[in-house]
């Protein structure tokens, strides 16, 4: 379980989120929506631990440990998984290199010895199968080359390899056309556990329709102003913002 | 001249003793080197191609002068000078810059000289390894001379390696001569692998003859204070030379690599890549000239200095140049110094690897390109698992080496 509360961030100085509090459940899917700026991804990055993001007030416990004490690293091992908005191209370092150390790193963690060579290529070739990465994506750097879709099924592959056990998407949609969303969504839902959890965050409704969230958030200038179902997403869809702001007063 | 005294006093007490050890064809040229030594002594930073490097200072400690001839089996192909044949013993000192004092101190104190002659037409199936091992309780100086004829037609790889055996103060002034005829191919490797108090000037001279392949690779995996010079002249029409550099410096080391290639002939080609990783407080510099002579027309040419400082405490020198003056080539110069990707190191944190590791993997991605571009595919892996090791701190200085 993630608890946030009261959570204050700051980047540079200024004050993005501005007393958060928000309780995720194991087995559970919330959406946090939002226009641009309301710090849905400052929000993402505090919960991985992004060194350039501070958080002045508040806590953030998962699974009853203090997350903010925790290196990325640690809160990657711990089950923490975040599918960036805009993976990274790290030119040189192989996709195979990259998932090996970050999987043994995992397994070291857990005290666990490293997976053999071979079984290990086998697991790439199993995951690889469910987001329908080619396996030439897979033989090249992290990333580098890779078109928009590309990357964001990469990002869902090394979710795949690593099974944690809160995930959260961060714009997972943006940049995607229908086919390679299906695509993404549909491996996703594969991957997904009883009692693995989701942070789901965009500004549309079409990644919901196939994600199906328990609860949606409205996050506002660094507050969450509503809670509701996912009617409240259909809702947003057809109104616009506008009339949540008003609501609240903003 | 504090320095210099020291050499010129100490020639003046051995030079018999030399000149007994020595043939006539390495005694022929000692007097004239000593007399350029004399007058100009080491070269200060107002010296253009000695800008980075602090030569007083890295000559100047008192070092005891090895004066033996070379030691150990010979690899095939290779001779002591004596031995080798007349028509490629009087290529001695013919293709060096006799003008430059480093290398006059060399032809003046050097015994022997290891000579590589493979004959026309001649396809030498093994790498031939030449190991430096450098030994002994006292600071020693050595000055080493190779020189190298490949006759029209023949192919061989050559891997010179420099390592220390024991954690003396170390100078090693070493001059290697290239005398490549037409259609020869060589790919020329030196890999340095030695420890902090080891100093290193090295002077590679080239001639290249029609058609003629060089690939050099330099590698310095570790060391203490390193300055490499590679001359190369593209003499003969259609030759060809690629000169890559793979510089892993930490600590308060210092690598100073200074080149000059030399397009004298039309359709020649020429390909430079250094790359430098560079953590601590180490130097690195970088100064290569490409020079495009009148009449070298066709010329294409290509010089990347490539540069990761991975501290704000490290630094980089560095300073590509182009002259043209023909009207018909295709030249291209650059170089950058970056910093550590941090958005990269957070990708991979985030995905569970820890820092130490995620700027590992990204200081060998940026090093791999060089690597890979090594035609030898057993030195390429070896390699691989060096430059790992070597990122790690594991590198143990004689691994993998038969002698010691």
């Amino acid at each position: 379980m993630l608890e946030i509360k009261n959570l204050h961030a700051s980047i540079n100085g200024k004050e993005i989120l501005k007393g958060i509090s928000l309780t995720v459940k194991d087995g559970e899917v919330h959406a946090v929506m939002g226009l641009n700026g309301a710090g849905k991804s400052t929000l993402s990055n505090v919960i991985v631990g992004h060194p350039s993001y501070e958080v002045t007030q508040g806590t953030i416990t998962w699974n009853d440990k203090d997350l903010l004490s925790l290196k990325p690293e640690e809160r990657a091992h711990e089950g923490i998984f975040l599918s960036f908005q805009q993976p990274v191209e790290i030119p040189g370092v192989s996709m195979v290199n990259f998932m090996r150390a970050a999987l043994n790193a995992k397994r070291k963690y857990q005290g666990l010895e490293p997976m053999p060579a071979g079984d290990f290529l086998k697991l790439m070739r199993e995951k690889r199968s469910i987001v329908e990465l080619d396996s030439k994506l897979a033989n090249r750097s992290v990333n580098e080359g890779f078109s928009g879709g590309e990357k964001k099924r990469n990002e869902i592959f090394q979710m795949a390899m690593l099974e944690p056990t809160l995930t959260i998407l961060d714009e997972t949609d943006s940049g995607l056309d229908v086919d390679a969303l299906r695509v993404v969504a549909e491996g996703f839902n594969k991957l997904r556990r009883p009692e693995s959890s989701a942070i789901v965050i965009t500004h549309y409704q079409r990644l919901l329709d196939y994600l199906k969230p328990d609860v949606v958030h409205v996050l506002i200038d660094g507050r969450i102003v509503k809670t509701g179902g996912p009617e409240l997403a259909v809702e947003i869809e057809n109104r616009g913002f506008d009339w949540i702001k008003e609501e609240a007063g903003l | 001249m504090s320095a210099a005294k020291q050499y010129i006093d100490f020639y003046g007490e051995v030079r018999d003793v030399i000149a007994r050890r020595s043939c006539a064809e390495v005694n022929a040229q000692r007097e004239a080197a000593f007399e350029t030594f004399s007058a100009k002594g080491f070269p200060s930073q107002k010296v253009e191609r000695y800008r980075y490097a602090k030569v007083d200072a890295d000559f100047s400690p008192n070092y005891g002068i090895a004066l033996t001839p070379l030691d150990g089996p010979l690899p095939p192909y290779c001779f002591h000078i004596a031995d080798a044949e007349p028509r490629a013993r009087v290529l001695y000192n013919k293709v060096a810059d006799a003008t430059d004092s480093i290398v006059a101190l060399n032809t003046m104190l050097c015994v022997d000289t290891l000579v590589v002659h493979v004959p026309r037409g001649i396809r030498v199936e093994h790498p031939i390894q030449i190991s430096n091992i450098l030994k002994g309780e006292q600071d020693t100086m050595v000055s080493r001379r190779i020189l190298v004829v490949m006759d029209e037609m023949a192919e061989a790889d050559i891997i010179i390696t420099d390592r220390a055996a024991s954690q003396s103060r170390f100078m090693t002034n070493q001059v290697i001569e290239v005398v490549m005829k037409d259609d020869s191919h060589l790919n020329l490797y030196e890999v340095e692998e030695t420890h902090l108090l080891c100093t290193r000037y090295s002077s590679v001279f080239v001639q290249q003859g029609r058609n003629s392949h060089l690939h050099h690779t330099s590698l310095t995996l570790f060391n203490g204070h390193t300055r490499n010079r590679l001359d190369v002249l593209l003499q003969g029409e259609g030759s060809e030379v690629t000169a890559n550099g793979c510089i892993i410096a930490d600590k308060m080391q210092r690598v100073d690599n200074n080149t000059l290639i030399d397009h004298q002939a039309p359709s020649c080609q020429s390909n430079e890549l250094y790359k430098y990783v560079l953590d601590d407080n180490a130097v690195g510099a970088f100064a290569g000239k490409v020079l495009v002579r009148k009449g070298a027309q066709k010329t294409v040419s290509q010089e990347t200095n490539a540069n990761l400082c991975a501290t704000s405490s490290a630094r980089m020198y560095t300073q590509p140049m182009l002259e043209i003056y023909a009207d018909d080539v295709k030249c291209s110069h650059g170089s950058t110094v970056g910093q550590m990707d941090e958005a990269a190191l957070f990708y991979m944190r985030q995905r569970g690897i820890d820092e130490q590791e995620a700027r590992l993997l990204l200081k060998a991605a940026f090093i791999t390109e060089v690597i890979e571009t090594i035609p030898l595919e057993s030195l390429r892996d070896r390699l691989h698992i060096l430059v790992d090791k070597r990122l790690r701190g594991e590198l143990s200085k004689c691994e993998g080496c038969k002698l010691c």
